[in-house]
């Protein structure tokens, strides 16, 4: 019996689901399960008095949902957003509440199972580079794909204290 | 099978609360001497069914409190026992113990086992104090007793009292340890124990969780009779027990032999019927009257103030009761919509221009159900003030009695319906104004003579639908305010410029400010707590505002205006470049396109225009906001919307104005955070998000 359970839970431990998407030339991933849903790209109302990451609010079936430029939020140049600029909307759990936030990636790729033995730490970079928002790295045959910690990258709590820093 | 009994606590939470609160308003309303027996019906009705919920949910300290209610109450229902001044104060009392209890059970706190035992006395005292038209009706015992018994000597002269107790073998079981009542005993006075073995079984048949022994019990000491019944109280149900004071020996003597021995308890089911609690206090204690009501009155006052501490806590409990009519309605409303829309899709399967007609008398249809649907909705969170106006008569009563003022309080549209929100946040600052009327309004009934005023003074709240809003009046024919001492205290207090002509208005505003209190009105009913910036704040945060009439000497109104319901709101859409953001229409006085003549620099305070005299300052919401797009970069471009916030106008410099529109209010921080000047979000027509703007945020951040 329990052997059983243990087998069980360590089948669940072995692999995770990711969603992966693209920025610029890089791969990221996000936990398949904190993903709502995947949305094309339409204008926003402008949220005033924000960092210039967070794009605006969007109206998602009655409920207002900030959305945020992750480009931008990494730093990296902004692009025009095309037909194919997506919103991937997701649940962010905090410490006592949660949020549903949409982040704007250039395409959505794929959907990987990614054995959680794979995943490598994220290389520490100095103190320069913040590594907290990452959740590891995943090396396959299309290349490296960064797995980011999104409880950790969305909390809107955080913004006005990056806002400051941006 | 076990129930979990858990997930119906909240239901008996809730339902006794309210009991609580007909049993209050109940009591309140009861004619003293005069006995409705409807009335006092009521109010056992209410102390029955916490008595019986509270039992099944194994909450014996409240069924056991309650028990001793009901059988005052019980008492006055059949006419045995007068309604007097004392006793509803003790019953007030005790409906505020039972309430503690309750909200302590509920919040798994521990329960103040001595404030719960001084009402328990007060009860206790109040069932022993026989009254003596009432006791006309007892059973021929006691009259007996009575006739046989001088009512003086027998006052305090008990020297001791002899107690034959023996315990039924079940008594453990019932959680009571005979030791612990001989301990309580001990406190009395000098206790005597002699047990008495003769029921002990041999060892091979004991069961060590009965009770076998019983004890002939001696306690010296001037002790009234009421303490050692209340010791016994607990256990009354489940022994035998005997009283027997024997310092009384000559009036014992005079007296018949049966009398000698009043055995008192398990008495109910005996051939006689003998009053229980009437009996053995008139053997004890009658003319000591006066004593044992003072001690009542003490916990009642203290009262008032705990159990307000502990409203704060509760306010967790998200439930609401529903009338089921409300939600027939609302049923037959869905259906209603559900038909449309088949009709309006069958239109649409084969759909030609011969059926036009057909879907606009569709969507017009459409449109009527889903607004009536918006409506019946909305009406599911309102609920009458009298929610709220409730506890004021409790207020009125405790504290008129405390000042030494007469004081009628006349509720008027208690039936009035608002929102729950605003039901449940307008309560606080309402007890406020309240207390300010009966504390610093309404003069003593000397003063009131005086003035040729009637003694009673008279507070009205009122409720009354006016436009969209709720208006609520706190009316007093007290004092009035004194407008040329507010001003001298506001220039004392350095708030406002010694030679400043202010209108009546703007000097009532005065005690509005923070700060201003002034020393001789405090008192500790009101002038602590919060103050009147708190309440104005409170009630601006819920989108209403307040005002003031008075008049020296003849009393004064304060009027609260207050948005139905905080779920929707009346706002005017405004471009301003690309976006499009909603103004309260409350806050807006008009819009004007401003004219050169009109702008003024202010230096280094920023630009303002003249409107009629005054200089507003002008808020750029382009500017403010950071929109790139906005088309009016000049003042004389755009428009300008003349809003309130706070007691402060400015100008908001908008591009356009777009129209008017109920707009239903989304919360922006449910999903992002607080944005300063932003109050909230809505959705428009077309889908997309628009922000309500939160005018005095938006003061204060230009102001920055």
């Amino acid at each position: 019996m329990t052997n059983v359970n243990q087998t069980e839970v360590s089948e669940q431990k072995i692999a995770e689901q990711f969603l992966t998407f693209q920025l610029a030339d890089d791969s990221y991933g996000v936990e398949i399960l904190k993903v709502q849903e995947i949305r094309g790209w339409e204008p926003v109302r402008i949220i005033p008095n924000t960092p210039s990451f967070v794009k605006g609010a969007l109206n998602l079936r009655g409920t207002v949902v900030p959305i945020i430029d992750l480009r931008e939020r990494f730093g990296m140049p902004v692009v025009e957003y095309t037909p194919v600029t997506v919103v991937i909307v997701l649940y962010v759990d905090n410490a006592d509440s949660s949020y549903v936030v949409g982040i704007v990636a250039d395409t959505v790729s794929d959907v990987m199972d990614i054995k959680l033995s794979d995943i490598k730490k994220a290389p520490d970079l100095g103190s320069q580079i913040d590594t907290r928002y990452m959740r590891g790295m995943y090396v396959c045959k299309q290349g490296m794909i960064m797995l980011l910690d999104i409880d950790k990258l969305l909390n809107p709590q955080e913004f006005s204290e990056l806002s400051k820093v941006v | 099978m076990s129930i979990d009994m858990a997930q119906f606590h909240q239901v008996f939470f809730e339902e006794s609360f309210e009991n609580l609160e007909v049993m209050e308003s109940g009591l309140l309303n009861l004619d003293m001497g005069d006995v409705n027996s409807e009335e006092i019906n009521t109010i056992f009705r209410g102390a029955h069914s916490i008595k019986g919920g509270s039992g099944t949910f194994g909450f014996t300290g409240v069924s056991n409190f309650t028990h001793l209610m009901e059988t005052l109450l019980d008492e006055m229902r059949d006419g045995r026992r007068k309604v007097t001044q004392s006793a509803i104060t003790v019953l007030l009392g005790a409906v505020d113990c039972l309430r503690e209890m309750l909200l302590a059970i509920q919040n798994e706190q521990e329960v103040d086992a001595n404030a719960i035992d001084s009402y328990r006395k007060s009860l206790e005292t109040e069932l022993n104090h026989v009254n003596h038209s009432g006791a006309s009706d007892a059973s021929p015992v006691t009259r007996d007793i009575q006739a046989h018994q001088p009512i003086e000597p027998l006052s305090n002269q008990a020297q001791g009292w002899h107690i034959a107790f023996s315990p039924h073998l079940h008594l453990m079981k019932t959680g009571n340890d005979p030791i612990r009542i001989f301990r309580e005993l001990g406190t009395l006075g000098e206790l005597e124990v002699t047990v008495d073995l003769q029921g002990l079984p041999s060892i091979y048949n004991l069961d060590p969780e009965e009770c076998y022994l019983s004890w002939e019990l001696r306690v010296t000491g001037a002790i009234e009779f009421s303490d050692i019944e209340g010791i016994f109280d607990w256990v009354e149900d489940d022994c035998d027990m005997a009283f027997q004071s024997y310092s009384d020996k000559n009036a014992l003597a005079n007296q018949s032999d049966q009398t000698d021995l009043i055995s008192v308890a398990g008495l109910a089911s005996e051939l006689v019927p003998v009053d229980v609690s009437s009996l053995p206090a008139s053997l004890s204690i009658v003319s000591a009257v006066e004593k044992p009501v003072e001690q009542v009155l003490e916990p009642a006052k203290n009262s008032s103030t705990t159990t307000e501490d502990n409203r704060a806590t509760v306010k967790g409990s998200n439930s609401i009761r529903v009338d089921t009519a409300k939600i027939d309605t609302l049923i037959n409303m869905v259906g209603e919509l559900v038909i449309t829309q088949s009709m309006l899709s069958l239109i649409g399967e084969h759909f030609d221009l011969t059926k036009l007609d057909h879907l606009k008398n569709g969507l017009a249809q459409l449109e009527r159900h889903t607004r009536e649907l918006q409506e019946s909705v909305m009406n599911i969170r309102m609920l009458p003030v009298s929610f709220v106006f409730s506890r004021f008569p409790r207020l009125t009563h405790d504290l008129s009695a405390k000042l030494g003022k007469k004081i009628e309080l006349k509720l008027v549209g208690e039936h009035t319906e608002v929102d729950k929100t605003v039901v449940e946040l307008i309560s606080d600052p309402l007890v406020h104004l309240v207390r300010n009327s009966l504390d610093h309004g309404i003069e003593l009934p000397d003063e009131r003579r005086a003035a040729g005023k009637p003694e009673v003074g008279r507070v009205t709240l009122e409720a009354y639908h006016r436009g969209g809003n709720i208006v609520i009046e706190v009316r007093d024919d007290g004092r009035g305010l004194n407008k040329d001492k507010l001003k001298a205290k506001a220039i004392e207090k350095g708030l406002i410029d010694k030679d400043a002509s202010l209108t009546d208005k703007q000097i009532y505003e005065l005690i509005f400010m923070p700060g201003f209190s002034t020393a001789e009105q405090l008192t500790d009913i009101s002038g602590r707590g919060v103050g009147m910036d708190v309440v104005r704040r409170n009630i601006q945060a819920l989108g209403g505002n307040i005002e003031i009439i008075s008049e020296l000497g003849k009393g004064s109104t304060i009027a609260i205006h207050l948005p139905l319901t905080l779920a929707i709101l009346d706002g005017q859409s405004v471009a301003v470049g690309d976006e499009t953001y909603i103004v309260p229409l409350v806050s807006i006085i008009e819009s004007i396109n401003v004219t050169d003549k009109m702008l003024n620099r202010v230096a280094g305070k920023g630009e303002t225009f003249r409107l009629r005299g005054d200089y507003l300052p002008i808020v750029r919401m382009h500017q403010i906001f950071d929109i790139k797009t906005a088309r009016a970069k000049k003042l004389t471009e755009g428009l300008m919307v003349v809003v309130e916030g706070q007691g402060m106008r400015c100008g908001l410099f908008v591009d356009d104005l777009l129209g008017q529109q109920q707009v239903v209010i989304k919360s922006l921080e449910s999903n992002y955070r607080r944005v300063e000047g932003v109050s909230g979000a809505t959705i428009l027509g077309d889908g997309s998000v628009a922000l309500i703007l939160d005018i005095p945020g938006l003061v204060r951040l230009s102001n920055q």
